[in-house]
């Protein structure tokens, strides 16, 4: 029965595996939830939902499945037979569970606390811990009970409830339907690793230790080492500013996971496209800036070098000198990228802009052609194809890629 | 229902969805991993499931060098190789320089522990991955010793997240997961309350209105929370602010009074001043 709501999950989009659902069947097993729809809304979601941007997805997925369930449930619940209830108890309830009930008042006082409790669930629907035992009947279980007998809670079934937890949809603000999230972008920047041990000797070498201690006839000779470290060095060109607007938020996600990735990470900042000035401080742009010759020269191949940016401009802002919409450029865009393609054999350009858009535009088609063709989307698999770019050797991607300015 | 049911404590109050993941992760024996707003009594829910179930408690900070070995026991080498020069005895007993972690300590306690795992996120990525093993089977093994440490009594493990990193699938797959909100301002009431029960219920409604105020303000980039509201009550009442004062006004039009414990970042405060600054011109 619920093999169904599993499957509805998955394809609405909430990860579930089968040992979370197990777990759930477990968890009903041991009767974690007393009755009621809500305590089973909150263990179901406490099992198989494993992170609060899919809890929106559970609750459309929950309220669709169940919906008229919860009636039927209460329904259930409601039309016990006390006989059969009786018959139940008298099987299963040790002696003194049996006298506990007599303690309580008795079968007849037990329904009618029941039924009250019923009344009082269905006007408040709150949980909590003032629920009776009903001798352990499990509505989930595949005993099928006659539904004549005892009628109770009937007149307040008709009425409105109050707003069930799923259908209030509070989580709706936390699903974003980004699939990059900065753990996948740090694992995606992983590939991109060449350990090295540079610089301080600042650890121990417990190998190194033990050696020298044993070839110095046991004196202790104690060995350091320096730390291991991301040795791969990145230069990072981020575009800001109008179109690039939009994708703020994945870009910074990337900073973010390059930072925590590498050691040796430099970054500027380009409007559009990179000609003589590039920037740090996005505040001062206009009054503190690099000269593109310094940073040519301050950094040398062994530099990877990442392009982040849409490219999309209009093509005299890469063709003609002066075509940048901010200043006055002597020398056009495609004279700078070839510089930068002739200096860092290791050159890569990351589009925020979905692969399938970029035909659209022909400002990337001349950007694609400037750097050959190692333009990615800003996609796992973007990125993934990115990195293993990038670590490929660069000379011999360097001959085909560069290209003559024009005059 | 079992007995040992855990529903809040006299310093603490519990939704029922916490209870019920509580109450789950403790009958099936699965870690519970907890996430929520910084301020919303992550690691304090730890301490009083311990003292609701009165069991004993152990932690486990972890920082951003932590290691999953570091929980489990540590090798020194360096003192083991130290007094071997200095001719000690108890060298040759590999045992005397196996420090035991957290871990180990929960799986060694003779009644069932609450282990608490803070923080997970600050460590290295792989960091969860790492425990596996030891969260599913509660047992690992000690090479230095050849030894099998199995848990006498399945620990009660809660894990909590701050979501600074997000946490591997393998790892998420072994735990229950329970997200707390932010409470709501009836829960916010309770929770007042329960910390200052001699409060006033003008000084009360006066403040909280405020406090939900100042969170829905647009821009803010840390919002107040839970444990900040209860400090700024401290205060309120150390300094002896009637209601008036902050009901008084416009609230749109003020900073709150005392307002440094609830805004604790330069650029909010900026926010706010200058908001107040748009106010009043614009109702000129």
């Amino acid at each position: 029965m619920l093999i169904h709501f599993f499957t509805d999950l998955r394809a609405g989009g909430v990860p579930v595996t089968l040992p979370e659902f197990l777990s759930l069947l477990e968890a009903l097993e041991a009767r974690v939830a007393a009755l009621s729809a809500e305590e089973f809304y909150y263990l179901a979601r406490m099992a198989m939902v494993k992170d609060e941007r899919h809890f929106d997805r559970f609750d459309r997925v929950f309220a669709e499945h169940f919906e008229g369930a919860e009636k039927l449930f209460e329904k259930l619940t409601a039309d016990l037979p006390p006989e059969w209830l009786h018959q139940l108890t008298e099987r299963l309830l040790s002696e003194e569970e049996k006298r506990r009930v007599e303690a309580l008042g008795g079968w007849d006082k037990l329904l009618e606390t029941l039924r009250q409790r019923l009344r009082e669930q269905q006007g408040r629907h709150e949980g909590g811990n003032k629920w009776i035992g009903t001798a352990g009947t499990s509505p989930f279980g595949n005993q099928g009970f006659n539904p004549e007998g005892m009628r109770m809670g009937q007149a307040t079934s008709r009425h409105r409830r109050a707003v069930k937890v799923w259908d209030a949809r509070d989580y709706r603000n936390f699903d974003d339907g980004i699939e990059l999230g900065t753990r996948n972008l740090k694992m995606g920047l992983r590939r991109l690793r060449r350990f090295a041990r540079e610089g301080a000797a600042e650890e121990l070498d417990l190998d190194g230790t033990i050696d020298a201690t044993a070839r110095n006839a046991g004196l202790l000779d104690i060995k350091l080492q320096p730390e291991r470290r991301n040795a791969v060095k990145l230069l990072l060109l981020l575009d800001v500013g109008g179109s690039m607007d939009p994708h703020i938020k994945v870009c910074e996600e990337l900073f973010s996971a390059a930072r925590a990735e590498f050691k040796h990470l430099e970054y500027f900042y380009f409007h559009n496209f990179p000609y003589e000035r590039v920037w740090k401080d996005n505040r001062r742009r206009f009054s503190v800036i690099t000269d593109t010759w310094t940073l040519l020269r301050t950094f040398n191949p062994d530099y990877r070098v990442v392009f982040v940016g849409d490219a999309t401009m209009s093509p005299y802002e890469i063709e003609q000198p002066g075509g940048s919409v901010e200043h006055w450029n002597e020398e056009s865009g495609r004279v700078w990228m070839a510089r930068f393609t002739r200096h860092f054999p290791r050159l890569v350009w990351l589009n925020p802009e979905p692969q399938d858009r970029w035909e659209w535009t022909p400002s990337v088609a001349i950007t694609r052609e400037l750097i050959g063709d190692r333009m990615f989307p800003l996609t796992l698999d973007g990125l993934d194809r990115a990195m293993r770019e990038l670590k490929r050797s660069g000379s011999a991607s360097a001959q085909l890629h560069a290209t003559v300015p024009h005059a | 229902m079992t007995e040992t049911r855990f529903s809040g404590t006299d310093r603490y109050v519990a939704t029922p969805d916490l209870m019920m993941a509580v109450d789950a992760a403790v009958t099936l024996g699965r870690p519970l991993l907890i996430k929520g707003e910084p301020g919303t009594g992550k690691t304090q829910l730890a301490a009083e499931i311990a003292q609701a179930l009165q069991r004993p408690l152990y932690e486990w900070h972890i920082k951003s060098t932590s290691k999953a070995h570091h929980g489990l026991y540590e090798y020194d080498a360096v003192s083991r190789l130290r007094d071997s020069q200095l001719g000690e005895e108890k060298v040759h007993d590999i045992r005397n320089y196996i420090m035991k972690g957290s871990l180990w300590e929960a799986f060694e306690s003779n009644v069932q522990p609450v282990l608490l795992i803070d923080e997970i996120d600050k460590a290295d990525i792989e960091f969860p991955n790492d425990l596996l093993r030891e969260l599913d089977r509660m047992e690992f093994f000690v090479h230095e010793t050849r030894e099998l440490i199995k848990a006498a009594h399945r620990p009660i493990i809660l894990i909590t997240s701050n979501n600074e990193k997000e946490l591997p699938d393998a790892f998420l797959r072994r735990c229950f997961f329970h997200y707390i909100r932010f409470p709501d301002a009836e829960t916010m009431e309770k929770i007042v309350r329960v910390h200052y029960p001699a409060l006033k219920s003008e000084l009360l409604r006066e403040a909280l209105t405020t406090f939900f105020e100042v969170r829905e303000t647009p821009g803010l980039r840390k919002k107040p929370s839970t444990s900040e509201l209860l400090d700024w009550i401290k205060l309120l009442l150390a300094e002896d602010i009637p209601p008036e004062v902050l009901r008084g006004d416009d609230p749109k039009k003020t900073i709150p009074v005392l307002h440094g414990a609830l805004l604790k970042n330069e650029q909010d405060v900026h926010l706010f001043e200058q908001l107040v600054f748009l106010n009043r011109r614009g109702s000129r």
